[in-house]
Formats: structure tokens, C-alpha cells, sequence
């Protein structure tokens, strides 16, 4: 999917987000900065899907929202088509915002309970009347239920009258009604049970094919990443990690911080489990508002030298695997970068 | 990886627990629905509804138009008659001047509900807006509208009666429906303000937002709404307190003054022949609990209609 031959869809570069940390009630004075995203870049090309996994408080919910424009950027800038959206306001970014939605990872909570679920569905055809004429909002919102795999005559009802995977589902609608191209999906199962989990992904594939749509699939879960994923980010503590396809990622992981994470998923098979490697970390991640020199994982990992405190080490094709044609030449931010495929060590 | 299961069609029984109509044969001949529409139609099912309107109602009417039940002269009385009981034609007695205390208790309705009821929506209009305002805006706004409510909210209420309306020299409907909105409105502000970022920070909003809607659409659709019930929780219980508080400034002096008729000064007075003449103290107050108690059960009415997971 990553052909280098198509135009990305939407371009990040060197994106930062620092939430200030103040002091003082009227006279507000800044003390320091939660290092939330501190310099991310990646690319997402039309009609793939581009996976963004880490732990919790890594800032994959606030690359989300700096994506949509619901945070402001401190720096940095988001390409859509050749145009940076972290500068745009008023018409331009409402214009922009058909094009890119996103699906919420609570559904308990990003459906407002006291609106119908036609209004729901129906209130980005309030804000976009060009998008389809008002006699035909009702039909269309229907479709979109129908789309979905909801009944269309649930109109009427109000959210807490549905299931959780129900209620994703009515998300997802409110994602489509405006045929975006690009989504971005905020941890969209995660708050689902495993089943339903399955549903909604395997809904979401399918919605994929139907409409040509481009995913940011951020999750913490490895497997619905593998299954959802042309391409997968790994990220820590505001800053990516690792990236390239899927098969490179899990089969042929080289940033050491890949490697933990993957040894942590849980194999179905007993004999495999009890010949394969855990790497367990020690420690607990650095805060972000004051995250460690040089490489930010160096103080959780096995083959931190001086080198890694003094050098930042930065996303690319690490030196050992440049030119060679091995599933392992993908870009990681390691000094020390090795293959190590933990998923299937025996 | 195991093999996903796809997803299926939902429907109808998938819905479970919840008690359906079965959905019309026509699904675009149902008319859509709003969660006004839908409050009305609950409202007209609650017989709690109906008791405190049609008692709100009765209390207008006679506010409006007192002579229609009871003839007398609210202001004729007769010293010879003092504190006595009850006798043909005057059901409720008589209170220390010789006054007619049906007429009085009856007369008595159109101030205290006066107070009560414009003070109430002044101070929840007000309230609601500046501390709605601080709750969506935030920043400069939240801190300057914060501080002044904290100010007005550390002025003791009867000590700033006393020096208000003795230095403003009132002692009318309007003077202390002002009086009582400049210190009531910081309680709702803190409400509105609170309920206003909790409902600010749930997704819905973020969702809305990355629509495009703009602040208006927000504030109306989705950030009101929701905020609104404790709102008038508190304001409905407000009513009843600001018509105690005008008894009490009355009482002191300083809030309605005679030949005013209300229910705040007849309780005052009649609070130290409690024992002598009980039944001068017992229907104005009783009138005031009634009217309380109707205003916060509309209140709890229309605050369980506003809410679709009630019904």
C-alpha cells in the first residue's frame, strides 16, 4: 500500500504538542510543559490503513486530536493533499473537516444522550446543508443506519436505548454521513468487549472497501492493530518509535522498545509459551513533562550506552540495514537497532 | 490472530430490555422527533406534573386577581377582634391588628410570589449566563467571573439586606427582587459554571466540534441541554428559599414594609404570638409550603422529562 509512487493523503511533519503547566490563579505563570507529541512525522497514503500503537499517556490520542484540529499545535504541520490544516480556521477548516472525521473510542459518551439518533446522525448535514439537500437528510441518515448494519427505523431512539457495539456503530455512521476520505479512529474498539470488538472492526474493513477510505487506526491493542493495519507506528512517550508495514513491524521488529511490547502478547499456544522470550521492562515511563536525553527509552532499555543519552536517535532506515533488501531496512529510532523477532522465538 | 466473526444485521430483539413500540409499517411517514417533543408528550403523562401546575396556576390567578375568592379588604381590620379564632365567616381568624387572615393570606400571594417568582428567573438568567459563559470560555473570563461571584458569595445575606435596602430605602417588590438577584445569581453561576465544563469535556461536544459546528451550535444543541437539569434543580429549590428570605428582611424590617400585605410579614409577626394564636402563623406558612413544594415538584417534573433515560 505505501507505493511510493501515490501522493500521501495527508502528511505529518515534525508535529509538537506541549500542554503548558502553570502556576499562580490570575497572574498565570508557566513552570514547564507536558511534552504530550514532541516531533512526529509519517505519511498516510489513500485507502490504507495506518496503525498507531503505545502505551497509555504515549500521546497517540493527542496526535488524534491535533489531526482533527481539536488541539492547536504548538508546531509542526499536517498536510491534507498539500495543505496544512494546523493553520486553518473558519471556512477553510470547516471545509477540510468533511473530508477528515473521526470515530470517538467511548461510545458511552461521544453520542449526546439527549438528542435522537436521527438528529446525531442527521447534525453534519445541519452544519454541511450543501453535502445533501434537506428533503433528502432523513433518506440519507437512514442509509447510513442501513450502512452500518442497524435497523433504519431506530430513528427515533436515543442513544442509552443501545448496546455498546450499537452505539460504536452509530459513531461510525456520524463519521460517514459527510463521505470523508480520510477517518481517524481513536482507540474504537477498546472500550468494546472482545466479540463486539470483532464486529465493529470487521465492520469497519468492510466500510474500507465500500467507500475507498483511509484509516488512523490508534489503538494499545496489538492483535486488532495486526488485523486492521497496512502499516503500523509504534510510538513512546510523544515521539515514534518504529514504523514500516505490518510483517515488518511484527515478524521483524528492530527498536528494542518493539520488541518488549510484542513479547507482551498473549500466545494462544502452550508448548510456543513456554519457549518464547518475555522481555520484561523495568521501571515505569518517564513523565513527558520531563522526559529523559537522547533517546527517551534509554531508561527503560537493556542496551542503553552513553550514546543513547547524548544522541537523540532519529526515525530513519537504521545505518546496519541501509541499502540491504531485508524486511528489517524499515525506519527505527534506534542507535542500537538489531532484529529480534520475539513473536515467534522458539 | 483467530478468524473474525462478521458482523451481523442487528435486529429488533437485539435491543434488549428496553420497552419498544414496534416500529411503524411506514418508517418515513414517522414524524421525527425532538427531545422537546418528546419532554411534552412525557410531561402530559406525570400527574406531578399537573398537581403543581394546576397549583402554580391557582396561585397566579389569585396573585393576579386576589378579590375573586375572598371579598374583604385585606387592610380593614378591627382591634377589638385581636388574635381571635375562627369564626362564620372569617375561616382563618383574625391576627394581632384585628385583620381578616384569609383575606391577608389570600392578598399576601401576589408579593411573596412576586419575589419569589422574579427573583428566581433573574437570578437564574443571570447566573446562568455568566457562569455558562465562564464554564465554556474559560481562561481570563472563568477567573474574573469566578472572583466577583466569590465576592458577592462572602457578603453575609442579611447584614447586606440591612445595609441595601435601608441605604436604597425600598421596601417595594422591585427593590428587593434586585436586591435578592444581586446575591442569589453567584449560586447558580457556580452550578452553570460546573455543569457547563463537565458537559464541555464529553466527546459529544469534541465530536461536534470536528464537524465544524460553531459555538452557537454547541452551546444550544449540545452544551445547554445537558447542562441545564441541574440548573433547575437548584433553582427551583431557590424559589422557595428567596420567598423564606424575603419573610426574614421583612421580619427585620427592611425588606416589604406594611400596609404591604405579604406572607414573609404575617409569618413575622405572627412568629411571636406562636403560642397565643397558633392559627396566624399556620396558613401563611402553610400557603408558602404549598407554593414551595408545587414550584420544586414542576421542577423535578420537567427535569425527569428533559432526561430520554427516565422515560
Amino acid at each position: 500500500m505505501s507505493d511510493s509512487t501515490l501522493e500521501p493523503i495527508l502528511s505529518v511533519r515534525n508535529l509538537v504538542k506541549h500542554f503548558p503547566l502553570t502556576q499562580g490563579i490570575l497572574f498565570k505563570k508557566q513552570i514547564g510543559a507536558v511534552k504530550a507529541v514532541d516531533g512526529i512525522s509519517f505519511d498516510l497514503y489513500p485507502g490504507e490503513t495506518l496503525g498507531i500503537v503505545g502505551e497509555s499517556g504515549c500521546g497517540k490520542s493527542t496526535v488524534a486530536k491535533l489531526l482533527m484540529n481539536l488541539e492547536q499545535a504548538t508546531s509542526g504541520e499536517v498536510f491534507y493533499k498539500g495543505q496544512d490544516i494546523t493553520r486553518l480556521s473558519g471556512r477553510a477548516l470547516k471545509a477540510v473537516r468533511r473530508n477528515i472525521q473521526m470515530v470517538f473510542q467511548d461510545p458511552y459518551t461521544s453520542l449526546n444522550p439527549r438528542m435522537t439518533v436521527g438528529d446525531i446522525i442527521g447534525e453534519p448535514f445541519d452544519i454541511h446543508p450543501e453535502v445533501a439537500p434537506k428533503g433528502d437528510r432523513r433518506k440519507r441518515v437512514q442509509e447510513l443506519l442501513d450502512v452500518v448494519g442497524l435497523n433504519p427505523e431506530y430513528l427515533n431512539r436515543y442513544p442509552h436505548q443501545f448496546s455498546g457495539g450499537q452505539r460504536q456503530r452509530i459513531g461510525i455512521a456520524r463519521g460517514l454521513a459527510l463521505n470523508p476520505e480520510v477517518i481517524i479512529c481513536d482507540e474504537p474498539v477498546s472500550a468494546l468487549d472482545v466479540s463486539v470488538q470483532a464486529q465493529v472492526v470487521n465492520l469497519m474493513e468492510k466500510l474500507q472497501d465500500e467507500f475507498g477510505l483511509s484509516y488512523i487506526f490508534i489503538a494499545h491493542d496489538l492483535s486488532i492493530v495486526r488485523h486492521i493495519s497496512d502499516r503500523v507506528g509504534v510510538m513512546y512517550l510523544g515521539k515514534m518509535a518504529e514504523i514500516g508495514t505490518d510483517a515488518e513491524i511484527y515478524d521483524h521488529p528492530t527498536h528494542p522498545y518493539t520488541q518488549a511490547l510484542l513479547s507482551a502478547v498473549p500466545v494462544p499456544d502452550p508448548e510456543a509459551r513456554e519457549h518464547r522470550e518475555r522481555i520484561i521492562l523495568t521501571g515505569d515511563v518517564p513523565s513527558p513533562a520531563n522526559p529523559p536525553s537522547g533517546c527517551r527509552f534509554r531508561t527503560r532499555c537493556w542496551k542503553a550506552q552513553e550514546r543513547c543519552s547524548q544522541e537523540v536517535p532519529l526515525l530513519a532506515v537504521p545505518s546496519v540495514f541501509a541499502g540491504q533488501d531485508t524486511p528489517a531496512a524499515h525506519e527505527s529510532a534506534c542507535h542500537f537497532a538489531a532484529e529480534k523477532d520475539v513473536v515467534h522465538a522458539a | 490472530m483467530p478468524e473474525l466473526t462478521d458482523p451481523k444485521p442487528l435486529t429488533e430483539a437485539t435491543v434488549a430490555g428496553v420497552a419498544v413500540p414496534a416500529a411503524p409499517a411506514d418508517p418515513q411517514r414517522e414524524k421525527a422527533r425532538s427531545l422537546a417533543g418528546d419532554a411534552w408528550r412525557d410531561l402530559r403523562r406525570k400527574p406531578m406534573f399537573y398537581i403543581s401546575g394546576l397549583l402554580i396556576l391557582f396561585l397566579i390567578v389569585i396573585a393576579i386577581w386576589p378579590s375573586a375568592i375572598a371579598s374583604g379588604n385585606p387592610l380593614a381590620c378591627d382591634l377589638a377582634k385581636s388574635q381571635m379564632g375562627p369564626t362564620g365567616g372569617h375561616p382563618f381568624g383574625f391576627d394581632t391588628q384585628g385583620c381578616d387572615v384569609y383575606t391577608r393570606t389570600v392578598y399576601g400571594a401576589r408579593d411573596s410570589v412576586a419575589v419569589g417568582i422574579l427573583t428566581t428567573l433573574g437570578a437564574t438568567v443571570l447566573g446562568s449566563l455568566l457562569g455558562g459563559l465562564a464554564g465554556f470560555f474559560g481562561g481570563i473570563w472563568d477567573s474574573l467571573i469566578s472572583m466577583v461571584s466569590n465576592i458577592f458569595f462572602g457578603i453575609p445575606i442579611l447584614l447586606g439586606g440591612v445595609v441595601f435596602l435601608s441605604v436604597v430605602k425600598g421596601g417595594s417588590v422591585a427593590t428587593v427582587t434586585l436586591f435578592m438577584v444581586l446575591l442569589g445569581w453567584p449560586q447558580i453561576a457556580r452550578i452553570a459554571r460546573g455543569a457547563v465544563i463537565t458537559a464541555k469535556q464529553q466527546d459529544y461536544v469534541q465530536a461536534a466540534r470536528a464537524l465544524g459546528a460553531g459555538n452557537t451550535r454547541m452551546l444550544l444543541r449540545h452544551i445547554l441541554p445537558n447542562a441545564l437539569a441541574p440548573i433547575i434543580v437548584v433553582s427551583t429549590i431557590a424559589l422557595g428559599t428567596y420567598i423564606s428570605l424575603e419573610a426574614t428582611l421583612s421580619f427585620l424590617g427592611v425588606g416589604l414594609k406594611p400596609p404591604a400585605v405579604s406572607w414573609g410579614i404575617d409569618i413575622s409577626q405572627a412568629s411571636n404570638q406562636i403560642r397565643n394564636a397558633p392559627h396566624m402563623l399556620l396558613w401563611p406558612a402553610g400557603a408558602l409550603s404549598i407554593t414551595v413544594l408545587a414550584f420544586i415538584m414542576l421542577g423535578d417534573a420537567v427535569r425527569d422529562a428533559l432526561d430520554p433515560k427516565l422515560r
